[in-house]
């Protein structure tokens, strides 16, 4: 197949979820018995009476996690692919990877002096 | 298995600019906290002039050429943009740098502590200063620098990211109303973040089309009616084609910030440091537009018949919309967002026209724009709330405490007077010239070329309205009394807003040269 015409399983698979889900949540409404209460709209807390909010704000130190994957992942990333054709490419291309992994490591020493790896 | 060459003379502009913003980390991670300030600032602008300086030597070899594996051409629109970014970055930056005191600076003290908060007191009172702005600046400068110049998608995607990440983060440091601030930062990270998926999933059906990402392989593919991979078949991908440059187009768009991707434009400008929201307005438009043109005249001149009409009401929406809603705006900062939604709308007028005049009136009007845009935006840091105890306070954005100003500080009323009339287009400014080169070029060329022209005009005539007001309010109104004070500018502020003023007078009275280099470095290496 050519074109956009592959989209249209894609598509079909959308289309049958929702159906699924519809008919799904459809047949269970028809079925089921309605008896409303204050109680029964209530969120669900494990048994336990909700308390406060719905809203509340994230840990912005979590960013810190981001930074040291992001500075080891994308080291890998293009490591691997790199390491396969390393010896047809020549040693140009080793110190260009050395480029890279220094810019990479820019990255590790602003976090090292930010005392991001210090042990707690 | 051969790797590709990278010409370092052709990239060596972006290359300073990144090996500083490199260093710039380590400043930031090395240098005590006194010093950094004074350092970041040198290293900010002595490696922008460096990169003019190697721009300024490419232009002068004369050589248009790709390189790094054909991702990067360096070609007479790139090299003019590029210039053009340059320069107008090394006013921003001064503009940034100009602080008597931390306190009346326009960024916060300390980006991390939380609005209100006894951290954010502690770091006030302690007089810190949030030097990263520097390293962020020059991160999305490099991105803005190799954005005209990508010869691929792919490319032109990471230079898309690079060059808005830093500035998501810019938009939330205000000093003041720093909620605001970080809502506009919100709202530009979530909508831009929005419009690259928009991008990449335009890229990924072009190459579905055309299979490539190179620019010119689109436009090879397009022209011999299917794709370079096996079994071609015309019909069938022409839905892939066009609905590759839709979403493509949308990206892109917003960055412009065309209609009907308008939305982030007042709020983002409004709610982000001034001085930043100075650089966002002229150099992201001159990056933007650059790959808008690239994209226009390299990947998709064979299918123009296709989405010119497309462009063609996009263009007389901005144009309308931006004027017509900047009518009702109480708000300076929101004032000039929507003048400059309208100026995107004159932009993409000139695009349509698909010639070599076409690109020539647009890389002078994003020249001339930028200009008067990063000089307008210095004048609104001046003007200040004055607070209770004699001090300075905010900024006084409210178009009501403008009131007087003609008669209080005749310097400040007598050059924002000139900006405004450069972006109504009055003759004898630059406006009226890139204007006019727009116009005539659109009037010539575009498909419906003097209808466009007609509804250009109509938009102008109606941004005349609000822009004299402000004029009319600063003079011909009674001062507001003590509440608002100018502050006296620095010595960067100043030639920041002087070179503005002398760039909006000549390229108004003598645009020859500047229109004549526009117009020989518009020829795209295809």
């Amino acid at each position: 197949m050519e074109g956009l015409e592959t989209y249209l399983i894609v598509a079909t698979v959308i289309a049958a979820g929702v159906l699924l889900f519809a008919g799904a949540m459809g047949a269970a409404r028809a079925l089921r018995p309605q008896v409303c209460s204050a109680e029964k709209s209530l969120t669900y807390e494990s048994g336990v009476d909700a308390e406060g909010s719905g809203w509340a704000q994230s840990q912005i130190r979590y960013y810190l996690y981001a930074f040291l994957y992001l500075i080891f992942a994308v080291d890998a990333v293009y490591l691997f692919p790199w390491v396969t054709v390393v010896k047809d490419l020549g040693w140009a291309t080793l110190g260009e990877m050395g480029v890279f992994l220094g810019v990479i490591a820019i990255g590790l020493i602003h976090a090292i002096r930010r005392g991001v790896l210090r042990w707690i | 298995m051969n790797a590709p060459s990278v010409d370092y003379t052709a990239v060596a502009p972006m290359l300073a600019v990144f090996v500083a913003a490199l260093v710039a980390v380590l400043v930031e991670a090395f240098a005590p906290r006194a010093q950094r300030f004074i350092i970041q600032v040198f290293l900010a602008t002595v490696s922008i002039a460096t990169a003019l300086i190697f721009v300024v030597y490419l232009a002068t070899q004369d050589t248009s050429k790709t390189t790094a594996g054909g991702a990067v051409v360096i070609d007479g629109p790139a090299l003019f943009l590029q210039g053009t970014i340059l320069v107008l970055a090394l006013m921003a930056v001064l503009t940034m740098a100009d602080e008597a005191s931390p306190e009346s600076s326009a960024f916060t003290a300390q980006a991390s502590a939380v609005p209100g908060s006894v951290d954010e007191a502690r770091a006030s009172r302690l007089g810190l200063v949030q030097t990263e702005i520097y390293p962020l600046i020059l991160f999305s400068l490099v991105g803005m620098l190799l954005f005209p110049a990508s010869n691929d998608l792919l490319t032109m995607f990471i230079a898309l990211e690079v060059l808005s990440l830093p500035l998501y983060l810019l938009c939330g440091m205000a000093r003041r109303r720093r909620l605001l601030s970080q809502e506009a930062s919100l709202k530009y990270f979530l909508l831009g973040a929005f419009s690259s998926a928009f991008f990449l999933f335009g890229a990924a059906l072009l190459y579905g089309f055309a299979g490539s990402v190179r620019l010119s392989a689109i436009a090879a593919a397009i022209a011999d009616g299917g794709g370079t991979t096996a079994a071609s078949a015309v019909v069938g991908k022409d839905g892939l084609l066009l609905m590759g440059i839709g979403l493509l187009a949308v990206g892109l768009l917003f960055k412009v910030g065309a209609v009907p991707f308008q939305s982030w434009t007042p709020d983002v400008y409004q709610g982000a440091p001034t001085p930043v929201t100075g650089f966002m307005a002229a150099c992201t438009k001159v990056a933007a537009f650059g790959a808008l043109l690239r994209i226009a005249y390299v990947a998709i001149p064979g299918v123009r018949w296709d989405w010119q009409p497309v462009i063609w009401v996009i263009a007389a929406l901005t144009m309308l919309v931006g004027s017509i809603i900047a009518i009702v705006q109480a708000d300076v900062k929101r004032m000039l967002a929507y003048s400059s939604i309208a100026h995107a709308g004159f932009i993409l007028v000139g695009l349509l026209a698909m010639d070599r005049a076409g690109i020539g009136a647009v890389l002078f009007y994003l020249a001339a724009y930028g200009f008067t845009t990063i000089g307008a935006f210095a004048l609104v840091t001046m003007v200040r709330t004055s607070t209770p105890d004699g001090g300075v306070g905010g900024e006084a954005t409210h178009l009501s405490q403008w009131q007087g100003l003609g008669k209080r500080s005749p310097w400040l009323a007598a050059i924002f007077t000139l900006f405004l009339l450069a972006f109504a287009g009055i003759p004898l400014t630059s406006g009226f010239t890139s204007k006019f080169a727009v116009f005539s070029a659109a009037a010539d060329q575009a498909p419906w070329g003097p209808g466009l022209v007609v509804v250009g005009v109509a938009a102008s005539a109606i941004a005349v309205f609000f822009y004299i007001r402000v004029i009319v309010l600063m003079y011909f109104n009674d001062s507001v009394g003590d509440a608002v004070t100018v502050t006296r500018p620095g010595a960067l502020t100043t030639l920041a807003v002087g070179v503005g003023v002398v760039a909006t007078i000549g390229l108004g009275i003598l645009p020859s040269a500047a229109l004549g280099l526009a117009n020989s470095s518009s020829v795209f290496l295809p």
